[in-house]
């Protein structure tokens, strides 16, 4: 193993991090401040709690694995495609570097990243709503977790893409609607019953749902479901990748 | 001694169909500097992108310090040092970062006394906290040569290493290559410079259509195909070669005051001295005398002009 090389590209992308504070960082607390202002407290009040939660506090696990999905897929993606667009990939591909050295660096930086600006975005919530953890194990399983499966898919994203438009493709266009819809801001018990039929086909929702009751204990499907949910798509990511580090697929020629 | 880099029968066909290399077999000694020379799309490039691991070979073999090169590219990458063609760079990383990076990917633990070394050498220490996008094109190729070298390679592959570098660097650079042959570094080069061949490698191989069509030493090569030319400047005009000069291969340059005749330093006789015997008896008076050895650019137009 490596491990000179893994901590090389750990690094070197989080000092990219570093580098971009502001956007990095602040621009997901201040957006998210925002739902909590709009969501939270103006309309918020006027909504009745759900399943004797607040829906302040409903929402705040959704939120967090809105950026969190969001930010993981985003860094994941840049990270490994930033140098095939520049042309420095050169180095990484010419270096005494297993692929899963490569993705060592790269996943974990991303996964790093996201948890971090995931936490902020949790210390954020508190000051706005009332936040008890049920499971707190159980949540940051569900967290670290969810970071490591999403960075993993921004990698092959990162990869997959020829240009920026591919790259951004899934994060802007796929992403926020599987969010959005996968109950992020409500309990799908509330959609008609077709709906709620169609959102568990929506991977997102189980996210969502197991990561929720860590938080309250109240979920839209079996939190062991959700789990493996997750564990089945990691597993899937992780065949693809094997697939991609064998064939070289649009990495080496 | 085995030869520090072989490859054997080497063929890639890229996904499009074109088939860059065409069975390319060729051994590298620890040590020499040898020069590859070849037109745009010659191949030169996918060969050592081969050796050095960005792309993948269809078939053959490639030997890097007796190691495969797809097997064991953990051994054959960390004595390898690339400096690529185009001035790829992290535009927002500084000198200093960029270079400690390209260290630790190659898995060695961070060594600041060998980075400032590196940097001093290369003329780049004073420039080691700048951003990478405040340099020039020439200090940007400096700095791939210092990332390069970060991890102390044992073979350095120069992709066209000169191309667009002023005069300063091109001097810098070859008294670097000169202390790194002294330390024992192999290195290859390619290049369509051809006085770079010429200047600085032991060895010369020319590679054309995926095929290496020559490799030699390069005084040998410049013996062995080396034809010389005798320029013979005269005291009077002449408007025609007179009847008894006819056997040689004779031209009027300058408006009849020169006679040029080419011959082969290789051959047994080159008819020197027949010639001049020749030329006092015609009566032709001699104003003076020169020669001039034909340059690896004659030597390599003329290869690749014949074999295309």
């Amino acid at each position: 193993m490596n491990l000179e090389a893994v901590k090389s590209i750990y690094f070197f992308e989080m000092a990219r991090t570093r580098r971009t504070l502001l956007q990095s960082v602040v621009s997901p607390v201040i957006s998210t401040s925002l739902y909590f202002i709009v969501f939270g407290a103006a309309v918020g009040s006027r909504i009745q709690e759900i399943d004797g939660v607040s829906y302040g506090a409903f929402i705040t696990p959704g939120l967090i694995m809105l950026t969190l999905l969001t930010q993981c897929i985003g860094n994941g993606s840049f990270g490994i495609y930033f140098p095939k667009f520049t042309g420095t990939i050169y180095e990484i591909l010419s270096s005494p570097v297993s692929m899963t050295e490569i993705v060592l660096g790269y996943v974990g930086a991303a996964a790093t990243k996201g948890l971090m600006i995931g936490t902020i975005i949790l210390g954020t919530a508190a000051l706005f709503v009332d936040l008890h953890i049920a499971h707190p194990l159980v949540m940051i399983l569900f967290f670290v977790l969810t970071a490591i499966t999403f960075s993993l898919f921004g990698f092959i994203i990162g990869i997959w893409a020829k240009d920026f438009e591919q790259l951004n493709l899934i994060p802007m266009l796929v992403i926020p609607p599987l969010v959005f819809l996968g109950g992020s801001f409500y309990s799908i018990d509330m959609l008609p019953p077709f709906w709620q039929a169609v959102s568990h086909f929506n991977p997102v929702l189980y996210l969502i749902s197991g990561f929720r009751w860590s938080f309250f204990e109240i979920a839209d499907v079996n939190p062991a479901v959700s789990f493996s949910i997750i564990v089945v798509f990691l597993a899937v990511l992780m065949g693809l990748l094997t697939w991609i580090f064998r064939t070289g697929y649009r990495l080496r020629n | 001694m085995a030869p520090i880099v072989s490859v054997s029968n080497l063929v890639k066909t890229y996904a499009s169909g074109f088939q860059a290399l065409k069975d390319v077999s060729l051994e590298i000694e620890e040590g020499e500097i040898l020069a590859l020379l070849g037109p745009n799309g010659a191949g030169k490039t996918t060969l050592i992108s081969i050796i050095c691991g960005i792309v993948n070979p269809t078939s053959g073999e490639v030997k890097v310090g007796g190691y495969d090169v797809v097997r064991d590219f953990r051994e054959t990458r960390s004595i390898i040092g690339l400096v690529p063609q185009e001035l790829t760079t992290d535009q927002f990383e500084t000198v200093w970062n960029t270079v400690s990076f390209s260290r630790g990917l190659h898995g060695k633990k961070p060594d600041p006394a060998h980075i400032e070394k590196v940097l001093k050498d290369l003329s780049l220490y004073d420039k080691k906290d700048n951003m990478l996008r405040e340099l020039s094109g020439g200090m940007k190729r400096r700095v791939l040569i210092a990332k390069a070298l970060s991890h102390e390679p044992r073979i350095l592959f120069l992709d066209e290493p000169t191309a667009g570098v002023d005069v300063n660097l091109r001097k810098d650079m070859w008294q670097v290559v000169e202390k790194l042959r002294a330390t024992g570094v192999t290195i290859i080069l390619t290049t369509h410079y051809i006085e770079e061949a010429e200047e600085i490698a032991d060895r010369v191989g020319v590679i054309n259509g995926g095929k290496i069509l020559l490799i030699e030493q390069k005084t040998d090569l410049m013996k062995k195909l080396g034809r010389k030319e005798l320029r013979v400047d005269l005291q009077e005009p002449i408007s025609t070669i007179p009847e008894t000069l006819s056997g040689y291969e004779l031209t009027i340059e300058d408006e009849g005051h020169s006679l040029i005749y080419d011959y082969n330093t290789a051959s047994e006789r080159t008819g020197i001295t027949t010639l001049l015997t020749a030329l006092a008896e015609a009566g032709i008076r001699l104003k003076d005398i020169s020669t001039r050895q034909s340059s690896l650019e004659d030597i390599f137009v003329e290869l690749v002009g014949a074999r295309a």
